[in-house]
C-alpha cells in the first residue's frame, strides 16, 4: 500500500541576508490513508516550514532544493502555481494555530467556508450554503443554520477553530495538516477539537500531518512521531516505541523538561542535560549525547525545594490531614505563628456595562467575584483556570494595576487596597510581575541596561550610576545570561533569553513578592523548563513569594505549595496542590486534570490498540 | 445607533460653539480692522474723522465689547443670518453662494480623480510589491508628492499658456471664463469651462493622488502579511480573489478615515492654489477676507468649514461600522 504523501530527501532552504538558512534539511516520511504523523520540534525547527513546502505557500526567500514531495503519485515540486491551487483546500488543507487570527474579520464564517467549497466543486451557491451547515454540524457547532451568519468576532476560540476545520474538510481533503492547532486553545477545548481531529480521520480515511510543540498531544493522536531539531530530522519511529524507549538523546530531554502532572522531579532536567549541540565553522552541527546515568537522575528527583504548605490547622479546616495523600514527604508546614505576606479578602472586580443613550450602567461583568485566600512568605500560590476565568485581572487587582470594585488586600501589613497611587509607588518595591510575553513587555528601544537601571533609579536603590549598572550586571549573572548583554537590544535575544531579562528586571528592585503572569506559556518546553528552574532557584535563594499564575495545570503544579483553581471570577477549590491533583473535589477540577494531555505509556498504549481494533474491524 | 447618533451631534453642536468662540476672540484681537486696512484709508487726506469712525463702528457692532459683539451673532446666526460681509455689503450667506460653485468645481473631480486612480495603482503596487516597475512608479509618486503643487501650476502655466501658445495645446493662463463668455453658445461655453479647469484640476489630482495610493499600498502590505490571507491561500483562491476580497476589504477602515478628513477639503479649496489661478472660489474668498478683517465673512467661513470637518468625522464613524463588522454602535 502506497502513502497518500511521500517526501523524500526534502531540503528547504531560505536566502537570507546572513547567508542560507537550512530550514528543513533532509527530511523523508510517508503517511499512509487514515494515519496521523506527528511531526514534533520547538520553534526554529522546521515543522512548519516542512508543512508550508508541502503547500507551497513558503516565502518568496525559500527554495525547495532537492527533494521529492510525491502526493498521490503527483511530483508537487514541479506543479505549477495554476495547478497547486487546484489541489490547495480540496486534495490537501490546512488548520492554523491562530483561529483568532486566521479567519477573515470582515467576512461571514458561512461565508469563508463556502468559498473554499465554491472555489473547488461545480455547485451553485444554495448547495454550497447547505454543505457549509452540514460541515458546521459534523464539526459540532451547534445551531449551524444560525452561526453561518456570525462573524468571527462573534465566536469564541474552540468554535472559530471548529470553523477552520469545517474549512479545512469541506472539499473531501486526502490530507489535512494541522499546524498546532490547539496551542491556543484551553485544555478542555483542546481535547475536543483532538478528539474532533481523530473521529473526522477515522470516518474520512484522511491522512494527518499533526505538528506540535506539545508531546503531550502527539501521544494522544499520532501513529508514528518525528522529531525535529534545527531542521534535521533526529528521530522518526512508531508512537509507542517513541515514548517507551526514546533513541536520541535530543527526543529524551524533550520527553523528561515536561513538567508531566505525575512527575517524580522537583528539578526539571532539560534538554542540555541529554545532550550538547557544536557549531562546527562549515556550518555542520554536531550533537553529543550525555549519558543520563541513575546517580544524575536522583539529582533531579532530590535536589530543589520541598513544598511549603500552610499551617496545620488551616489545612484541617480546609479538610486535609497528616494521613492523606496531601502532604508529601518534604512538604512542610507555616509555623502557626506566623503572619500571611499577602491576604486577599473578597476581592472583587467588576467591569460595568452601559447601554442607552446616557450611556448607564445596565449591568457588570464579573471577572473576579469575590476571592479570598493568604499566602506566607516564601510560598507559592497557583493560580489555575481557564481563559476568561479572572486570574489575570485578579492578579493585576493585587497589585493594584487594576482598580477593585470590592474588597481588601492587604500586603505585609499595609492595606494597600485603600493606598493611593502615588502612596503605592513605594511599595512597588516589594511587589513586583512578570508578563507573559517577552517580546511585549520591554520597550525595543530601551537596551537591556537601561530597561534593569529604570526601575532602581525610581525607587533609590544603589548608590551611584557605575554601583547600579554593577547591580544590573550582577542580575544577569544570577538570571543565567552575560553582563555584556548589557548594551544590547531586546530584538537580538530568543524569547527565553528576554524572559530572563524580564525576571532580571524585576529583580531589580529586589521585591519580597512577584506575581508570574502567564511566564512560560509562550516559551518552548526546553526553555519552559530552564525558566521554572531558574525561577525556583531565585525563590531558594532570595526567599520570594510567588503567585504563579497559568492556564497549564501540569505547570501550577510543578510550581505551586498551594493552588487554587479559578472558574468565572471565583475559586472554586483550594488546598495543597499535590493534594488537588492527587484527589480533585471539584467536578471542574476534575475536568481539567482529564483534559490534559497525557503521555503516560498505559494511556498510549490503550490509544493504539484502539486505533487496531478500529483498523481491523473498518478494513 | 439612534442613540450613538444624538449623543454624536450633541457633542458636535458643543464642538463647533467653541471652535466659533475661539476663532472669534482670535480674529477680534488680531491687530487692525475693518477701518484701517482699505489702502485707500491709507491716505491722509481721506482719513475718516474720529466722528465718523465712531459711527462706523457703531454701524458693524465694533464698539461692543468681544464677549457682547460674540453674543450678537450667535443670537442672529440661531434665526439664519449670519450678517453682513463688510466688503461686499452683501449677506454673508449670498456671498459663499456666489463662490462655492467655482470651488466645487475643482475640488469633487480631482477628488473623485484621485480616489478612482489611487484604488488601482495602490492594488497593483501591492502585487507589483519590489519589482522594478513598481519601484519605478513608486519613486515617481514620491517625487510627485514632493513638488508643491503652486510650484507645478506655475510651471503648466508656462508651458501650456505661455510655450504653447498659438498651438493646439494652448490652454487659459488663469480665471474661469473667456472674456467673451457670455456670448457664447451652451457647448462654447462647457467647452471654455472645460479648458479653465483643466490645469487647476491636474494640480489639485495630482499630490492626494501620490498620497492615496501610497496610503492604499502601506495598508495593503499590512494586511497581506496577517494569517487570515495564508488560509485564503491555502484554500486555493486566486491572486485577485485573495487581493480585492480578502485584503482590500480589510484596509477600508482607515480609508474611511481618510476620506472622512478629506471632506471640509471640498468646501475649504485650496487658498494658494486658487490665488495662482485667480479662481474665484472659496480658498481665494477666505484669503481675502482674512486680509480686510471681513469678520463676518471670515465667520461665516469657519463655521461651514468645521461643520463639515464634523460631518465628515461622523460620516466617517458611522461607515466604520459598515465596513468593519467588529464595531458596533450603541
Amino acid at each position: 500500500m502506497t502513502g497518500i504523501i511521500e517526501i523524500q530527501n526534502l531540503r528547504t532552504y531560505f536566502n537570507t541576508d546572513n547567508g542560507v538558512v537550512k530550514a528543513v534539511d533532509d527530511l523523508s516520511l510517508t503517511i499512509m490513508p487514515g494515519h496521523t504523523l506527528g511531526v514534533v520540534g520547538e520553534s526554529g525547527s522546521g515543522k512548519s516550514v516542512t508543512s508550508l513546502t508541502i503547500m507551497k505557500l513558503l516565502a518568496a526567500t525559500a527554495e525547495i532544493n532537492t527533494g521529492s514531495v510525491i502526493f498521490l503519485g503527483q511530483d508537487i515540486v514541479h506543479m505549477s502555481e495554476k495547478q497547486m491551487r487546484k489541489l490547495r483546500g480540496s486534495e490537501i488543507s490546512m488548520i492554523f494555530q491562530e483561529p483568532m487570527s486566521s479567519l477573515n474579520p470582515v467576512h461571514k464564517v458561512g461565508h469563508q467556508v463556502m468559498e473554499a467549497i465554491l472555489e473547488h466543486q461545480d455547485v451553485t451557491k444554495n448547495e454550497a450554503r447547505e454543505r457549509t451547515i452540514e460541515l458546521f454540524e459534523e464539526v459540532g457547532i451547534p445551531d449551524p443554520a444560525e452561526r453561518i451568519h456570525y462573524y468571527p468576532h462573534q465566536m469564541s476560540g474552540g468554535q472559530k477553530q471548529r470553523v477552520m476545520i469545517a474549512m479545512a474538510l469541506s472539499c473531501n481533503p486526502k490530507l489535512l495538516i494541522a499546524d498546532e492547532p490547539t496551542t491556543a486553545l484551553d485544555v478542555t477545548v483542546q481535547k475536543q477539537i483532538l478528539d474532533l481531529i481523530c473521529a473526522l480521520r477515522d470516518e474520512r480515511q484522511m491522512a494527518v500531518l499533526f505538528i506540535t510543540h506539545d508531546l503531550g498531544v502527539i501521544a494522544e493522536i499520532a501513529d508514528d512521531v518525528m522529531v525535529m531539531y534545527r531542521g534535521k530530522v533526529v528521530e522518526q519511529g512508531d508512537v509507542l516505541d517513541i515514548y517507551e524507549n526514546p533513541q536520541h538523546p535530543y527526543t529524551q530531554g524533550l520527553l523528561n523538561c515536561r513538567p508531566r502532572l505525575d512527575t517524580v522531579y522537583k528539578r526539571l532536567p532539560t534538554v542540555s542535560d541529554f545532550m550538547d549541540t557544536t557549531i562546527g565553522d562549515d556550518g555542520n552541527m554536531t550533537i553529543t549525547a550525555k549519558e543520563m546515568t541513575d546517580e544524575r537522575k536522583q539529582f533531579f528527583i532530590n535536589t530543589g525545594r520541598g513544598r511549603l504548605l500552610h499551617k496545620h490547622s488551616e489545612l484541617q479546616a480546609l479538610g486535609y490531614t497528616d494521613d492523606s495523600s496531601s502532604v508529601t514527604k518534604d512538604a512542610t508546614c507555616v509555623s502557626e505563628s506566623e503572619t500571611p505576606l499577602l491576604n486577599v479578602r473578597d476581592l472583587k472586580v467588576h467591569f460595568p456595562v452601559r447601554q442607552g443613550l446616557l450611556q448607564r450602567v445596565v449591568g457588570h461583568v464579573k471577572a473576579v467575584d469575590g476571592i479570598s485566600f493568604d499566602i506566607y512568605r516564601g510560598q507559592t500560590l497557583g493560580l489555575v483556570g481557564e481563559s476568561g476565568c479572572g486570574k489575570t485581572t485578579a492578579g493585576r487587582a493585587i497589585l493594584q494595576l487594576q482598580k477593585s470594585t470590592a474588597g481588601e488586600v492587604v500586603f505585609d501589613g499595609s492595606v494597600v487596597s485603600s493606598f493611593s497611587r502615588r502612596k503605592m509607588r513605594p511599595l512597588r518595591q516589594e511587589m513586583q510581575i512578570i508578563f507573559q510575553d517577552p517580546f511585549g513587555s520591554m520597550n525595543p528601544r530601551m537596551t537591556i541596561q537601561a530597561a534593569i537601571v529604570e526601575p532602581m533609579k525610581l525607587q533609590g536603590i544603589g548608590s551611584s550610576r557605575t554601583d547600579r549598572i554593577d547591580r544590573a550586571a550582577a542580575l544577569l549573572d544570577e538570571v543565567g545570561m552575560l553582563p555584556e548583554h548589557l548594551r544590547r537590544y531586546p530584538h537580538e535575544f530568543s524569547g527565553g533569553q528576554r524572559q530572563r531579562i524580564c525576571i532580571a528586571r524585576s529583580l531589580a528592585v529586589e521585591p519580597q513578592f512577584i506575581i508570574c503572569d502567564e511566564s512560560v506559556s509562550a516559551l518552548d518546553v526546553s526553555v519552559q523548563a530552564q525558566v521554572l528552574n531558574l525561577l525556583n532557584d531565585l525563590q531558594e535563594r532570595r526567599g520570594l513569594t510567588y503567585i504563579f499564575i497559568s492556564h497549564d495545570l501540569s505547570v501550577v503544579k510543578f510550581m505551586a505549595d498551594m493552588m487554587a483553581v479559578m472558574k468565572d471570577g471565583k475559586i472554586v477549590e483550594f488546598g495543597p496542590s499535590e493534594a488537588i491533583y492527587r484527589n480533585p473535589r471539584e467536578e471542574y477540577t476534575r475536568t481539567l486534570i482529564e483534559a490534559t494531555p497525557c503521555d503516560d505509556l498505559e494511556n498510549i498504549r490503550r490509544l493504539v490498540d484502539q486505533r487496531n481494533k478500529q483498523r481491523s474491524g473498518t478494513i | 445607533m439612534a442613540g450613538y447618533l444624538i449623543r454624536r451631534i450633541l457633542l458636535g453642536l458643543l464642538t463647533l460653539l467653541l471652535i466659533t468662540m475661539v476663532v472669534y476672540a482670535l480674529i477680534r484681537f488680531m491687530p487692525g480692522s475693518p477701518m484701517d486696512t482699505d489702502p485707500a484709508m491709507m491716505n491722509p487726506d481721506k482719513m475718516p474723522s474720529a466722528e465718523d469712525l465712531e459711527r462706523i463702528k457703531k454701524a458693524y457692532g465694533l464698539d461692543k465689547p468681544v464677549y457682547e459683539a460674540y453674543w450678537i451673532w450667535l443670537s442672529n446666526l440661531a434665526s439664519g443670518d449670519m450678517g453682513i460681509s463688510y466688503n461686499e455689503k452683501k449677506p454673508v450667506t449670498d456671498v459663499i453662494e456666489s463662490r462655492v460653485w467655482a470651488t466645487l468645481l475643482l475640488t469633487v473631480p480631482s477628488l473623485v480623480i484621485a480616489y478612482l486612480l489611487a484604488i488601482p495603482i495602490g492594488l497593483w503596487s501591492t502585487i507589483r510589491s519590489g519589482k522594478l516597475d513598481e519601484r519605478i512608479a513608486g519613486v515617481s509618486l514620491y517625487m510627485l508628492y514632493a513638488i508643491p503643487s503652486f510650484i507645478a501650476a506655475l510651471f503648466l502655466q508656462l508651458l501650456f499658456a505661455v510655450k504653447l501658445s498659438g498651438t493646439a495645446w494652448e490652454l487659459p493662463l488663469m480665471g474661469m471664463h473667456h472674456s467673451d463668455y457670455d456670448e457664447m453658445g451652451v457647448i462654447a461655453q462647457t467647452w471654455d469651462l472645460l479648458q479653465h479647469m483643466l490645469l487647476p484640476v491636474i494640480c489639485f489630482t495630482y499630490v492626494s493622488l501620490a498620497y492615496y495610493s501610497r496610503f492604499i499600498k502601506a495598508n495593503m502590505e499590512e494586511v497581506i502579511r496577517q494569517d487570515y490571507i495564508r488560509t485564503a491561500r491555502a484554500k486555493g483562491l486566486g491572486q485577485m480573489r485573495i487581493i480585492l476580497h480578502h485584503a482590500f476589504r480589510n484596509t477600508l477602515i482607515p480609508f474611511v478615515t481618510l476620506l472622512g478628513l478629506s471632506l471640509p477639503s471640498l468646501l475649504g479649496g485650496a487658498i494658494i492654489l486658487e490665488q495662482v489661478f485667480n479662481w474665484p472660489g472659496m480658498g481665494q474668498l477666505y484669503f481675502r477676507s482674512i486680509g480686510t478683517r471681513d469678520y463676518p465673512v471670515i465667520m461665516g467661513l469657519t463655521l461651514s468649514l468645521s461643520v463639515l470637518t464634523l460631518l465628515g468625522q461622523l460620516f466617517a464613524d458611522i461607515l466604520y461600522a459598515f465596513v468593519d463588522p467588529r464595531i458596533a454602535y450603541k
